[in-house]
Formats: structure tokens, C-alpha cells, sequence
């Protein structure tokens, strides 16, 4: 391979971490910003997240989030796993073919219809809309990520791990618990974590499916957009950066720790 | 005291009628689908015996292990333990327990949780756990690698304890799925000794699958040959090398020059054979083959002796050329080409350093063999 810094490299490099980052820095930048007017820069403050912490409609809306997010995550991660191991496990009963079509069909549908169909299912069966709804739907379009994630793990998973639990006397059960569920549960904890994060930033089915008193964070902060960017919406978005970028960087660091340990084991081992 | 190679050599519960069967297959059929992985098939193994299922791959000796340890039920006959009927009851009943090929440890415990694992499932004391747990790593020479994780053992450390983990609960019966498959070869060849000493210390039975010959001729009391589903031959080691019983079996074990005739006459003493390009052979025991049928007579390289000029008092001399040499260091292997077109195996033991005579190729040679040398096959 080739890897000489030519001048093609460097300008393609640059070119495209602008295209993705510029946007983000730039939101960054401005969210320390004195003035009040977003596109000019006034000098250096960090007024506006004091001021966000003030912002009592932000800070209603972010607990909101994280409530809809840690709830439906989880039950879509209970969902998903379940899911997962009947099409991962029973692989011989009639109509799984489309079963398992029917349960990733959610992953390539487009949002608005997904939205737009569960507020009419919603008005059918009379539900108020409100935080229950915006649950419910958050569960029904993150279930299929986990259940993919959860599948992935399920299939290179060694089914003679649950033979020799049985071997050695340990009902079904007792088996899934001890042994399955233990052994695929770094796949549980990315799907739970991947669901959290669709939740978080999901702003169309929200918008559907939301009622008074349940405004989640994306849709607060797009209303206020809409009325014109404060820096506090732009302080407001960085921490959420943060917030991601720090979950990603630990994750990733720990993951690291994990390879490189288990490498040096494995070679310790080897020799004896 | 005697040693454990001679309790061995007494040891032949299936020549005494009176033996009771521990293990008894009775007209086992599995079916997956359209699909027959085992056919018909019985089978009887006996208490402390050290039974080895060799065949290819396919040919239904895993299927067979795996309805002994109930992840598959049989779709018809039955499968008996000590006389109890084994049908409808699941894996975690069984007083069997498994060896698993890939070893199925668990990565998520340490090598103590795991042999605990069993005991911890029956509901035993933990005291008497922990004694149990440290009695099985000493058996298995792994006291200081308790603590650690599968993925910190080398192969043949894991190869102990999925050992120990599947001989910790004192199975009746102890089942192994290709035991020794992942191991290098040098390991291989200790670990045969330590499975055969470990059944004798533990006087328990071993039904281990294997596809390697040399695996089930080392360790086994008897050896059930299958191919397609069923058992070809049911014999200890010597009997399947000496005396198979089918083509089937004679080419699988070992190797083996077959030589395609007709029974020409039969006495009580002797058979004579001439061969379908005109060769003529003697035996001593024509076994079931009645004069005028057509048969296989089968002998192995071994039993041949090469020499270049006639031995003046051998009774089977056939005439040919050397097509091939292999020197091995301790053999030699020669190819002749005999007169009618033949070739014929022959390996020679190098006794000695320098052979005066040596044999190359295109010389002229005769191959000769005792009556008693080879079998007579009818299918």
C-alpha cells in the first residue's frame, strides 16, 4: 500500500473531515459566544449554559428524553433479545422467512410513515398522546436495531456451551440465565445503548406521536429554531456532543483495554 | 499387584454370555428428515469398558454419542443405561456426562467455576465442592491455573478441563466427542496415555467418537467400525487389524492389498484361490467361502516379504518388477508391479543398517506370504 503523504491525500483528508466537522465546530465555537446574535462572534463567555440550566422548557424536555430513552430502550432491548433468539433458534417453523423480514422491515422504513402510522393506531384505539405514546413508538422502531445486534452475537454463539450447562444438569433455564445470557450480554448492552441513542435523537416519530407535556429535546429545540437560534440552543447541543463523544471515547478505550489484555493472556498461555 | 496393562489384557466381558450389557443400543434408527444418520442399529457396551466409535465423518458415530447424552432422541429403538430405558429423559437426567469436541467451556467462569459448575447443579454442599474442585485439578495437573479464564490456557490445558469438568460429577457413563481432535500431534500421543489411565483410576466407562485410527487402536478395548449409519464391525483393536470382516473394514483400518478370485477348492485345512488375472493362492482358513464363489483376499504390507530371487520354500510366490521404492527410515515401502499387472504393497522393517541385496527399481522381485498371512473376504 501506498502511503506516502501526497498532496491528493492531504487535501482529500482535509476536505472531508471539513465536510463532516466544520458544521459541529462551528456550533461549538459560537455556543461560547458573548453575543447575543448567533453569527457574529462578541468575545468569549460561558453565559448561555448558565443560562440553559435557567431554561426551565429545555430542562423539562431533556428529563423527558431520558426517561422515553431509558424505558423504551429498555423494553426494546427485552423485546429485540427475545426476538433475536426465536429467529436465531427455531429455525424450522413455517413463515420465518417473514417473520424475520417483518421484524427488520422497521429498519429501512422511512420514519414518516412509521410516525405517521402509529398516531393513526394511536387515535384508533383512543390513547391520549402524551409520554406513553412517544414510549410505545420509541419502542416499536428501536426493537429491530437491538434485535439485529443481538441476532449478529446469537450466531456465531457456540450452542455446545448450553449442551455441556445441560450435560452437567442444569435445566433450560437455569441454562439461559447461567450460561446464553451472561455470554451475549456485551450485544444486549451495544443494542440497549444504540436504542438509547435512537431515542434520544429521534425527532419525526416523536413529532407524531408526542402530546402536551411530553416534548422531548430534539422536538424543543427545533421549535426554537424555528423561532431563531439562541446561543443557549447552541450550548445546549454541545452538551450533548460531549455527552456522546465522552460515551463513545470510554466505550472505545475500555473495548481497547479488553483486545490488548486478552491478547497478551492469550500469548502468555501460549507459552506455557 | 498387577499392572493396569494386564487388568486390560483380562478384561473381555463380551466373551462371557453371562456379562451383563451396561450400555445397550436395540435397533436404533435417527432420522433427520429424509436424511438416515443412524440405521437399525445394536449395540452392546459393557461396564468400565473403553469403547471407541471410529468412522468418517457422516457416518452417524456423533449422532449416536449425542442420543447417549439426549440432545437427540432416537426415532425408533431404544437406548438402555444399566437396564433403564433412556427415552423421554432430557440431558440434565442423564448420569452421562460429555466431552465436548470445541470443549464448550464456559468464558465467562474460571477454570474452578467451571469443573464446579456440575456439583454446583446437583445441589452439593459447597465445602465438599471445593474439595471435589481441587481433587479434579490435581487429577489434571492444573492446580495453579485455577483462577483463570478458558482464554488464558493454551489448547491442551483447556483439552483439561473440559476433562476434568466432565469426569467431576462421577458420570456412570463419560462420553467423548473427538477428545484429542485439537491437539498437536506430540500432544495427542501423551494425552492418549493420560485418557486411559484416567479411566482405569476412575473405573468408569468411555464411549469416545473418533476418526482417527491410530486414536481408537491405542486407547480402545473395542472398536465399532460404522459406515452409512450402521456398524460394520464390532472388535478389539488386534481383531479389526488382523481379522477384518469386510472390505469396507480392512481398507478403512490400516493398509491393505486385495486381491480379487474365486475359491478354486476347498478342504478342511486348506483354501485355494486363483486370482481374476490368473495368480494362484493358498490360505489356511477360507473362512465362509464356499468353492467356486468369488472373493477379496486381503493382506497386509506387513505380512509381505520382497525378496529378488524365489524362496525355495515359500508356499504363495508371486513374481514381478519394483515400481517404487519409499525409504522411511525405519521401512521401506515397495510397489511391485507383479507379472499380471497387480500392484502389491510391501513394507520391510530395516532391521539391521545395511541391507546387502537392496532392491530398486525396475529390478526383477518376488513377493511371498504364509498361508496364514492374509483373510478371505465374501463381502
Amino acid at each position: 500500500m501506498n502511503s506516502t503523504w501526497s498532496r491528493f491525500n492531504i487535501s482529500s483528508i482535509v476536505l472531508g473531515f471539513a465536510f463532516l466537522y466544520l458544521p459541529i465546530v462551528l456550533l461549538i465555537v459560537f455556543s461560547f459566544n458573548e453575543s447575543k446574535l448567533v453569527t457574529v462572534w462578541g468575545g468569549f463567555s460561558t453565559k448561555w449554559y448558565v443560562s440553559l440550566f435557567h431554561n426551565q422548557g429545555l430542562m423539562d424536555a431533556t428529563w423527558v428524553t431520558a426517561r422515553v430513552g431509558v424505558i423504551s430502550a429498555t423494553v426494546a432491548t427485552v423485546l429485540g433479545t427475545l426476538a433475536a433468539i426465536t429467529l436465531t433458534r427455531y429455525t424450522r417453523f413455517r413463515g420465518r422467512v417473514l417473520f424475520s423480514g417483518m421484524v427488520f422491515a422497521p429498519l429501512v422504513m422511512p420514519e414518516v410513515i412509521t410516525g405517521l402510522s402509529l398516531l393513526l393506531l394511536f387515535v384508533a384505539v383512543g390513547l391520549d398522546r402524551g409520554f406513553v405514546t412517544v414510549t410505545l413508538a420509541h419502542i416499536t422502531f428501536t426493537m429491530c436495531f437491538v434485535a439485529v445486534v443481538v441476532q449478529s452475537r446469537l450466531v456465531s454463539f457456540d450452542r455446545s456451551l448450553e449442551e455441556a450447562a445441560m450435560d452437567l444438569g442444569a435445566p433450560p433455564v437455569k441454562t439461559f440465565f447461567q450460561i446464553t445470557l451472561p455470554v451475549i450480554l456485551p450485544a444486549i448492552i451495544s443494542g440497549w445503548m444504540l436504542a438509547f441513542t435512537l431515542s434520544l435523537d429521534d425527532l419525526v416519530i416523536a413529532s407524531f406521536t408526542s402530546g402536551p407535556g411530553a416534548t422531548t429535546l430534539p422536538m424543543k429545540i427545533y421549535s426554537q429554531v424555528r423561532l431563531g437560534v439562541t446561543p443557549e440552543i447552541n450550548a445546549a447541543c454541545t452538551i450533548l456532543i460531549a455527552v456522546v463523544a465522552i460515551g463513545v471515547i470510554i466505550a472505545s478505550i475500555a473495548n481497547k483495554r479488553r483486545e490488548v489484555q486478552r491478547q497478551l493472556d492469550e500469548q502468555a498461555a501460549q507459552r506455557g | 499387584m498387577k499392572s493396569l496393562g494386564s487388568i486390560r489384557r483380562d478384561f473381555a466381558p463380551w466373551n462371557d454370555p453371562n456379562a451383563k450389557p451396561y450400555i445397550q443400543f436395540d435397533r436404533v434408527t435417527k432420522k433427520f428428515g429424509d436424511f438416515i444418520a443412524v440405521n437399525n442399529l445394536s449395540l452392546t457396551i459393557f461396564e468400565r469398558e473403553f469403547f471407541a466409535l471410529l468412522g468418517a465423518s457422516g457416518c452417524g458415530k456423533s449422532t449416536l454419542l449425542r442420543m447417549l447424552a439426549g440432545f437427540e432422541e432416537p426415532s425408533a429403538g431404544r437406548i438402555l443405561l444399566d437396564g433403564q430405558d433412556l427415552r423421554g429423559i432430557p440431558p440434565y437426567k442423564r448420569p452421562v456426562n460429555m466431552m465436548f469436541q470445541s470443549y464448550a467451556l464456559f468464558p465467562h467462569m474460571t477454570v474452578e467455576k467451571n469443573i464446579a459448575f456440575g456439583l454446583k447443579q446437583e445441589g452439593m454442599p459447597g465445602a465438599d465442592i471445593e474439595k471435589r474442585v481441587a481433587e479434579m485439578l490435581k487429577l489434571v495437573k492444573l492446580e495453579q491455573f485455577a483462577k483463570r479464564k478458558p482464554h488464558q490456557l493454551s489448547g491442551g490445558q483447556r483439552q483439561r478441563v473440559a476433562l476434568a469438568r466432565s469426569v467431576a460429577k462421577r458420570p456412570k457413563v463419560l462420553l467423548l466427542d473427538e477428545p484429542l481432535g485439537a491437539l498437536d500431534k506430540k500432544l495427542r500421543e501423551e494425552t492418549q496415555f493420560e485418557l486411559m489411565d484416567l479411566q482405569q483410576e476412575l473405573g468408569l466407562t468411555f464411549v469416545v467418537v473418533t476418526h482417527d485410527q491410530e486414536e481408537a487402536m491405542t486407547m480402545a478395548d473395542r472398536i465399532a467400525i460404522m459406515d452409512k449409519g450402521e456398524v460394520m464391525q464390532v472388535a478389539t483393536p488386534a481383531e479389526i487389524y488382523e481379522a477384518p470382516t469386510s472390505r469396507f473394514v480392512a481398507h478403512f483400518v490400516g493398509n491393505v492389498n486385495m486381491f480379487e478370485g474365486k475359491v478354486a477348492e476347498r478342504t478342511a485345512s486348506t483354501t485355494r484361490i486363483t486370482g481374476a488375472t490368473g495368480a494362484q493362492i493358498v490360505v489356511d482358513n477360507g473362512g465362509a467361502a464356499a468353492a467356486g464363489s468369488d472373493i477379496i483376499f486381503a493382506i497386509r504390507p506387513e505380512k509381505i516379504k520382497v525378496s529378488s530371487k524365489k524362496p525355495a520354500d515359500a508356499v504363495n510366490a508371486l513374481e514381478g518388477e519394483v515400481y517404487d521404492v519409499a525409504y522411511l527410515g525405519d521401512m521401506t515401502v515397495y510397489h511391485i508391479k507383479l507379472d499380471d499387472g497387480q500392484i502389491v504393497r510391501a513394507s520391510a522393517l530395516n532391521a539391521s543398517r545395511i541391507t546387502e541385496d537392496p532392491l530398486t527399481w525396475n529390478d526383477r522381485a518376488w513377493v511371498s506370504f504364509r498361508p496364514d498371512a492374509g483373510v478371505v473376504l465374501t463381502r
